[in-house]
């Protein structure tokens, strides 16, 4: 079934001091994002991605469509049960010791008692509190924080979990362990939303993932496909320029010193190249395959381009 | 639903013990009974009802002090802080929560409201000569002055659901001294005519009625307070606080947060 | 966000509901409030701590002081009290708020002294009311009026009433009138001439609808007293002439002892008794008459 589906989903807001002008900061979105996904949203800073959660988790109110949490209306309270949220740079009541605010929103989560008592030690212990305590959040450093915030989307077993940024402000040791947490989940079965600008995270993580800028839908699609899109290419180094002109058809681009031809081919074209090279009795020094990021897409979607490509 | 209200409650009531300003105010309070019988020097053989009347009013005063300084962040910190970000991605309504915070803070001020009369019972034991069956009357006084609370909590809820603390405070506090006041206004506007004496009875009503709950000066006079008196004022009361924080959810329920 | 339109129009019923209630529950409130405040004990502060608390609004203070004066007279005399004691310390203190405060001196001495259940029955502190107005208020030489109707009407003080007249006919700007008052009240204090003159004189001097009211009741009712007085000499007149009483009115319109049948001031006929003696049709439309009803002597 169908995890999330957003249907048109939008947000203007009213600027100017007679509040005339409608600014928008979300335009119709349109999206779908199948149970047990892993799903990327991903845009730079001020597209619209913290627009969509608030938007999703009825935080602020859409000025025109709606959406479906696991079948039900994103407004209706009940479904809330099976949603986690992590907000971006999240803040929790300071007076708080981190077991007493896990608890806190467990039971406005409807975990029983029993639950409870039993969960709230096990993941304060797989989110790496075990050793916090009774130490007020006060005292807590942002990755901690971050922890906490993590383990407040997840206590009541969500099946679809939904995160804003939740490797912002870890250093490379946290950010590696919120990954393995997320690898967990996924492989839990739960359905994982989350928002970022970091490409290598969804490109580690993702199923699919959805470009959007400045409040639109740029692009959406499976990792792996959007990858291939951009071509991959292969660099090739050999001795044999006589070989060169051979192959001059083959080659994107190349830088010549003395009898060493460096040249880029792309992958398509790199068994032609190795037999014209082998005719010519030129000698193979390396063939290094190049693969195509999520950056080349990302980029290309992010620029000044009218259209949505998908 | 009624556990959800409640654990918001619980929780609000814990923030507020936890936060220390709520300790100065006792001690200060405690302070000034202390102090009452240096009054009674002033005025030899009024210690009693001077007593009575400093600590009562202390009492009923910085209660609504209180209640307005904690009330006007009630909901305004939880919206700047984005506490309620991860409150509201729950399965709690918007209105359960505006509930849950307004009972917190009036459990806040009972239950500091009880033990401040107690440490007034406790004054007047010692410096009053003892207490008597009379003194059963206070009780009552101080009963109107949790109505009170009640009131001043809810009218600050309001404002703070819309409005900046300091406007919030302001206004409060505004509505505080002008509800002391009613019966006054009440007199003014049926000696007024016209358009004033139309805003004068509207202000009158919609102002809350807080000069009928202050019978201290009836209360240290030992005069009686009518059992129909205590049954309206307490219906006044809730009825006056279900409005103010309905009017609070109903701004709430529909309004973008940050 | 169907669901949030609904909540909100619950939301809404309830609050009108709450309101409503509430309005009604304060409505009832404020009547009983009106019975027991009739029962006194205000709890009245000394002026100076007041006024030092006021922050400067003191004037304010003193207006609110003054209503208070007012409701709690008029709820008094609805109620037929015949006890007033919180009405002296609230004027004095509305006074001590606003020293300039004209109005709470004039109808409030008037409140002061007239005799319960009209008033509170202190002429003295009435008295002693007006000489703080003088003092705080030398250029207001209507007080001395106000002092000079106290202590004629309500302490029959006449040489205290003549010296108030005089002292107020002193004060640059007294109306002409003023002097005439202080010496009609030498020569002539007991007669009517001169109370129909002071009530007049009270009438204008004063905008509070009740102070009017009682002064023009007084104005008839020494009118009536007149009148009743003068046809019972007629009658007196018309036995000695003709031997015996007349049966009617027409009787003396017929011997010329009067041109017409004469009405009282709200125009119906006076009636002529039996016995010779004159009464008013109704009396209760006359109060403060001495002359002309069964109640009265004669």
């Amino acid at each position: 079934m169908v995890a999330l589906e957003i249907l048109g989903l939008s947000k203007s807001y009213s600027v100017g001091f007679w509040r005339k002008s409608l600014k928008p900061a979300l335009h119709p979105l349109h999206l779908t994002v199948e149970e047990g996904e892993t799903f990327g949203f991903l845009g730079p800073n001020g597209a619209g991605k913290t627009t969509t959660l608030k938007l999703l988790m009825g935080i602020i109110f859409p000025t025109a469509g709606s959406a479906r949490i696991m079948g039900r209306d994103f407004h209706d309270s009940e479904v809330k049960r099976l949603v986690g949220f992590l907000p971006e740079q999240p803040y929790f009541y300071d007076y708080l010791s981190a077991p007493e605010l896990l608890d806190y929103y467990a039971q406005l989560s409807g975990v029983t008692a029993v639950e409870r008592k039993k969960r709230i030690p096990a993941l304060l212990d797989r989110v790496g509190l075990a050793d916090a305590g009774g130490k007020q959040l006060r005292k807590f450093s942002k990755g901690m924080l971050q922890r906490v915030g993590i383990a407040q989307a997840i206590i009541h077993d969500p099946e679809i979990v939904i995160l804003d940024e939740p490797m912002s402000g870890l250093d490379p040791v946290g950010r590696r362990e919120i990954r393995e947490l997320i690898q967990q989940l996924k492989s839990e079965g739960k359905t994982i939303f989350f928002s970022t600008h970091i490409l290598s995270d969804a490109e580690a993580l993702c199923d699919r993932v959805a470009v959007i800028y400045k409040g639109e839908l740029r692009g959406v699609g499976v990792v792996e496909d959007l990858k291939s899109k951009i071509a991959d290419t292969a660099e090739v180094v050999w001795h044999g320029v006589h070989a060169l002109e051979r192959v001059s058809g083959l080659i994107i681009k190349s830088n010549v010193i003395g009898d060493t031809v460096r040249g880029v081919v792309s992958s398509g074209n790199t068994d032609v190249l190795l037999e014209r090279l082998r005719a010519e009795r030129a000698r193979l020094i390396s063939l290094t395959p190049v693969h195509g990021g999520l950056e080349d897409y990302f980029i290309s979607h992010t620029s000044e381009r009218e259209g949505v490509n998908a | 639903m009624i556990a959800r209200i409640g654990s918001i409650g619980f929780n609000t009531f814990r923030e507020a013990v936890r936060d220390r300003v709520l300790y100065n105010l006792i001690v200060f309070v405690l302070l000034l009974v202390a102090s009452a019988p240096l009054f009674g020097q002033i005025s030899i053989g009024l210690e009693k009802l001077i007593l009575i009347n400093v600590g009562l009013s202390a009492i009923s005063l910085f209660g609504v002090i209180i209640a307005i300084l904690i009330g006007i962040g009630l909901v305004y910190k939880e919206i700047e802080k984005k506490t309620l970000y991860t409150i509201l991605s729950r399965p709690v309504r918007r209105w359960e929560f505006i509930v849950g915070k307004y009972l917190g803070l009036v459990l806040t001020l009972v239950v500091n409201g009880i033990l401040m009369s107690a440490g007034f019972f406790l004054a007047l034991a010692v410096f009053g000569h003892g207490l008597g069956r009379a003194d059963a009357a206070l009780l009552i006084a101080i009963y109107f002055i949790l109505l009170q609370f009640l009131i001043v909590t809810a009218i600050t809820l309001l404002f703070s659901s819309f409005s900046t603390p300091i406007f919030s405070a302001v206004f409060a506090f505004a509505f505080f001294v002008i509800g002391t006041m009613t019966d006054d206004l009440r007199s003014f506007a049926a000696a007024a005519k016209g358009i004033t004496k139309w805003l004068l009875t509207a202000a009158a009503y919609l102002v809350p009625n807080l000069s009928s709950l202050n019978v201290i000066s009836r209360v240290a006079h030992e005069r009686p307070v009518g059992g129909s008196v205590v049954l309206y004022n307490t219906m006044y009361a809730l009825l006056y606080s279900v409005a103010a924080v309905a009017a609070a959810t109903f701004i709430f329920e529909r309004r973008d947060l940050k | 966000m169907k669901g949030v339109s609904r909540t909100r129009g619950i939301i809404a019923v309830v609050l009108v509901v709450a309101l409503t209630g509430a309005i009604a529950a304060t409505y009832r409130l404020g009547s009983i409030q009106v019975q027991t405040s009739a029962d006194d004990e205000l709890y009245l502060q000394s002026s100076k701590s007041l006024k030092r608390f006021s922050l400067g609004f003191s004037g304010l203070l003193a207006d609110i002081y003054w209503t208070r004066a007012v409701q709690y007279f008029g709820a008094k005399r609805i109620a037929h009290s015949m006890h007033y004691e919180s009405l002296y310390p609230l004027l004095d203190i509305a006074t001590d708020l606003d020293p300039n405060l004209l109005v709470a001196y004039q109808d409030g001495a008037i409140f002061l002294s007239a005799a319960p259940p009209g008033g509170a029955g202190e002429p003295d502190r009435a008295v002693d009311l007006l000489e703080k107005g003088v003092r705080e208020n030398p250029d207001y030489w209507r007080f001395y009026f106000t002092l000079g109707f106290v202590h004629y009407m309500d302490r029959k003080d006449f040489a205290a009433a003549h010296n108030a007249f005089v002292r107020g006919s002193e004060v640059p700007g007294a109306l002409p009138w003023m002097r005439t008052m202080a010496a009609t009240m030498a020569e002539r204090a007991g007669e009517r001439t001169t109370a129909a003159a002071i009530w007049s004189r009270l009438f204008e001097s004063t905008q509070d609808p009740d102070i009017r009211e009682t002064a023009s009741q007084h104005l008839t009712a020494l009118r009536v007293d007149a009148e009743v007085e003068a046809l019972e000499d007629r009658v007196r007149l018309f036995r000695e002439k003709a031997g015996q009483l007349p049966g009617t009115w027409v009787d003396l319109v017929r011997f010329g002892f009067l041109r017409g049948i004469p009405l009282d001031p709200t125009g119906k006929p006076y009636r002529l008794q039996t016995d010779g003696g004159v009464q008013v049709e109704d009396p209760q439309r006359f109060p403060f008459i001495t002359h002309g009803s069964s109640s009265s002597s004669k």
